[in-house]
């Protein structure tokens, strides 16, 4: 039996400086793959991607890929499908951040107590899409 | 000058240098020369978000690379600025081979020293493009 590349899904964060939210994109999709998924997952550069970066423009064709954006520009998202093709799955932190209860998630360089809290619904919300899109029941 | 200066880090995700990057924009723009300079995202401005792309078109701006790549430099070349000044981590580093940086959500020591020595490489930039805009 041939030993196959194993099959992973690729993250993709917009890591926006200019709201807090674009530093939970970053921060959850680097929770998942040090902690939640490690084995299962791997980042895409959104900057290289964006620069002409072959490698990660192929991996996106060829394998799933799941978009992080902070706002509603989604620009990981609109990346993605332009130089790859369609997200697999698309997650925009500010709508995770709707309803009762929202509060101040500190800045853009360093996230409050609440932003690390939303960072790591985020990264469970990462971690599950990535689990169905590999056909895996949610751990 | 009235428009304060464009500073893009690169922001990658897989190595240290992108969030050592990512980190002296910060310092720069909040602590060293917050009224001179302004962080601008790189993703809308590659994206040609028109709002993003008014921030530099036609004025001298800083990319702040993680790795010999230089997406935010070429990012800020393609956006329209009439003049990119590149700083880069890597080349902060070789100076600098005590350093080791380390993580990515959040840097070490050693990352943090770095991400200094590099916006204080920017931030004589800044006070280079002030100087020469106040002379002409």
């Amino acid at each position: 039996m041939p030993d196959l590349p194993k099959k992973k899904v690729g993250l993709i964060a917009c890591s926006g400086e200019e709201m807090p939210e674009g530093t939970v994109s970053r921060r959850a999709v680097r929770e998942v793959l040090e902690k939640l998924r490690p084995d299962d997952a791997v980042a895409l550069c959104l900057p290289l991607f964006l620069a002409g970066g072959e490698g990660e423009r192929a991996f996106a064709r060829h394998y799933p890929t799941i978009t992080i954006d902070g706002c509603e520009k989604r620009c990981a998202a609109k990346a993605t499908e332009k130089f790859s093709g369609r997200p697999a799955s698309a997650i925009v932190v500010t709508r995770l951040r709707e309803g009762p209860g929202t509060c101040a998630i500190g800045s853009a360089r360093c996230l409050n107590a609440a932003g690390k809290k939303l960072a790591e619904k985020v990264a469970r919300a990462v971690a599950s899409e990535t689990d169905r899109l590999l056909g895996r029941k949610e751990r | 000058m009235k428009r304060r200066i464009p500073v893009v880090p690169c922001s990658g995700i897989g190595k240290s240098l992108g969030a050592v990057a990512r980190e002296a924009a910060f310092i720069l723009a909040e602590d060293l020369s917050p009224e001179r300079t302004k962080i601008v995202a790189l993703s809308p401005l590659v994206m040609g978000d028109p709002e993003t792309c008014v921030e530099v078109s036609g004025l001298p701006a800083i990319a702040i690379d993680g790795c010999k790549l230089e997406c935010a430099a070429k990012g800020l070349a393609a956006a329209g600025a009439c003049e990119v000044h590149k700083i880069a981590a890597f080349d902060v580093l070789r100076r600098r081979r005590g350093l080791k940086p380390e993580g990515v959500s959040e840097l070490n020591e050693d990352g943090r020293l770095l991400s200094k020595a590099v916006a204080e490489e920017a931030a004589a930039v800044v006070d280079k493009i002030v100087g020469e805009d106040e002379d002409a």
